[in-house]
């Protein structure tokens, strides 16, 4: 566990957020620490913050500055920043089921080439990632998660796709991402989920929460069509673990 | 209920109101006005709330016919031509449009967005709280999409009060558009000295999600690649080309280039409002400064309908009628030896 917390950096976004940065990297320490702001933050109910959004490595807080400035905020979020980080209550986990490679992940013959290795190796790698979303962000449900294997780790592509397909599951760098509309993206694409982060009149809109903790299943394609079906009429086909 | 037809309409032409707040940690944007005051102001004339949904106009001209009842409407933003049915109406005033009748805006002049409201708002379902369009996430009421020819607009029967007008503070048009530095300032060294100093211009192939500039190469001390963190209205990100791009009311909730400045509160509006290809130049605030602009601005925003005066004998006041073009450099709206008809060019070269 974290022993000495260092301060964060407070930087200003604008006159109406703060940028509260843990660090400048990809950090799993700093993405436990910004969640942990994120929560304190919400339970403090700070008069004048409108909301936070976290990420990998800050928190970036929205406030209105007709009722706190910049001064009063900063002090306050440096205090709670420096508390203990509480471990999370409730970590949900998620089985996500995906279809990999072929049409469904094209890249994932490349990954295999590229790290010396066969596409069931690389699927079989995945799978056995354990992985926390550490930000959503981009598009709606567009969830980065933490965790990748490291085995799995690879520059993104050089030349981003203009379009990707809604629910692609897929690795860039050190990250692992779940994605929920079609996008552009320079990551490479491993396979597909039914599981639809975002849903308009669903219950709830949005499934994924910062903090919550996901896994993979492997599905064959047929599975995947059945699930997609389901989803698209509003199934969560997400499995929840109990944790 | 009273509907207003969409007859014609351009490009970047979308419902929006003051946008959804609170689920950007699930990566939903904003979206919302660009221009937030002119929203607001013709809200006001048309005896709305602040930031109830209208019609938020792009660059090129538009038309709306009232149907099944009079519409009352209120325009404001950007300068443009318009009459009803022939006789001239003015920006920064309501009118009613008799059953029937039609209001034909021009081209927008001197800015991109013009705002009409329709008295006692758009009928629509909200989704966040929010009527705002933002397509990629197929959200907005009562079309999740830019508006289109032949779209209907429900809305309340006119009231038949008498027409208003609203007088805005006239802002300058080349003061520089004031930024607080950072978040990411320190990626940048002493090209922070020529980011301020140079003069910039809109890149034609700007969107609301973001304004290209166009002007000298910002270079980075590092690199160009951070770890995504979050963005906000006016976030000034560059990425490797050095040609920044402000993040604007569609952005991305995060993004992983650097932001040397971040466009202030209060100046967001009318920096949204330049006309591509226009010179402008930026100019750095401290926090306090900042912070107390956009406290004048609330008040502002909040004191609207204090500006809002009556027109008496409308068709007849000229005054009024002068008076009433909000952009301090608009034409008059009835003179017509001063109206000019952008050129084709022109107007492309406006498209967000």
């Amino acid at each position: 566990m974290v022993t000495t917390l260092s301060p964060p950096r407070l930087l200003p976004s604008g006159d109406s957020a703060i940028t509260v940065e843990f660090s400048r990297n990809i950090d799993d320490a700093a993405n436990q620490r910004v969640l942990a702001l994120d929560r304190s933050l919400a339970r403090e109910q700070v008069l004048g913050v409108t909301e936070a959004v976290p990420t990998y490595r800050s928190l970036l807080v929205h406030y209105d500055p007709v009722q706190i400035d910049f001064d009063t905020l900063s002090k306050k979020l440096a205090t709670l920043a420096l508390l203990p980080v509480p471990p999370a209550t409730n970590t949900r986990r998620w089985r996500i089921p995906v279809v990999y490679g072929g049409e469904h992940g094209i890249d994932l013959e490349d990954v295999a080439r590229t790290l010396k290795t066969t596409p069931e190796d690389i699927v079989a790698r995945h799978v056995k990632g354990d992985y926390r979303v550490a930000m959503i962000g981009f598009t709606p449900g567009w969830s980065y998660l933490s965790g990748l294997p490291a085995e799995l780790q690879m520059p993104r592509r050089l030349n981003p796709r203009l379009l990707t397909p809604a629910g692609t599951i897929s690795i860039g760098g050190v990250q692992a991402g779940v994605q929920c509309l079609a996008a552009p993206s320079g990551w490479h694409l491993l396979g597909r989920t039914a599981v639809r982060t975002y849903q308009l009149h669903r219950d709830p809109i949005f499934l994924l929460e910062p903090g919550d903790a996901v896994t993979f299943s492997v599905v064959d394609a047929k599975t995947f069509v059945e699930q997609d079906r389901a989803a698209e009429a509003g199934e969560i086909v997400a499995e929840l673990m109990t944790s | 209920m009273s509907k207003l037809v969409i007859s014609t309409i351009g490009p970047a032409s979308s419902v929006q109101d003051s946008g959804r707040h609170g689920a950007q940690r699930y990566g939903l944007t904003q979206s919302g006005a660009m221009d937030a005051l002119a929203l607001a102001a013709a809200n006001c004339l048309a005896g709305n709330a602040l930031f109830a949904a209208a019609i938020e106009i792009g660059p090129f001209g538009a038309a709306f016919t009232a149907r099944e009842g009079a519409v009352r409407v209120a325009l404001t933003g950007a300068s443009r031509n318009a009459d009803i049915s022939g006789r001239a109406a003015a920006i920064g005033t309501s009118m009613t449009l008799a059953d029937g009748e039609t209001l034909t805006l021009g081209f927008a002049r001197g800015g991109s967005f013009s705002y009409l409201a329709i008295e006692g708002g758009i009928a629509g379902e909200p989704m966040f709280g929010s009527l705002a369009v933002n397509a990629r996430a197929g959200l907005g009421s009562p079309y999740p999409r830019p508006l289109q020819a032949g779209d209907e607009l429900p809305t309340a029967a006119a009231s038949g009060m008498a027409e208003r007008r609203i007088d805005l503070p006239a802002a300058s048009a080349d003061a520089p558009i004031r930024v607080v530095m950072g978040p990411q300032d320190d990626e940048f060294g002493d090209a922070t000295r020529l980011f301020l100093d140079s003069e910039w211009k809109i890149s034609a192939t700007s969107d609301r999600m973001g304004y290209r500039l166009e002007g000298p190469v910002i270079h980075h001390l590092h690199g160009h690649n951070i770890v995504t963190d979050g963005t906000v209205n006016g976030s000034i990100q560059v990425p490797g080309n050095g040609q920044p791009i402000v993040l604007m009311a569609d952005r991305g909730t995060s993004g992983g280039y650097p932001k040397i400045a971040t466009v202030i509160t209060s100046d967001f509006g009318r920096f949204a409002q330049i006309p591509a290809g226009k010179g402008f130049h930026f100019a750095a605030v401290n926090m306090a400064q900042a912070q107390a602009e956009a406290r004048k601005f609330w008040k502002l925003l909040h004191a609207l309908p204090d500006r809002v005066k009556p027109i008496e004998n409308f068709d007849l006041n000229l005054e009024a009628l002068h008076d009433a073009n909000v952009a301090g450099a608009a034409v008059s709206a009835i003179d017509a030896g001063t109206w000019q008809t952008p050129s084709a060019a022109e107007a492309l070269t406006q498209e967000p």
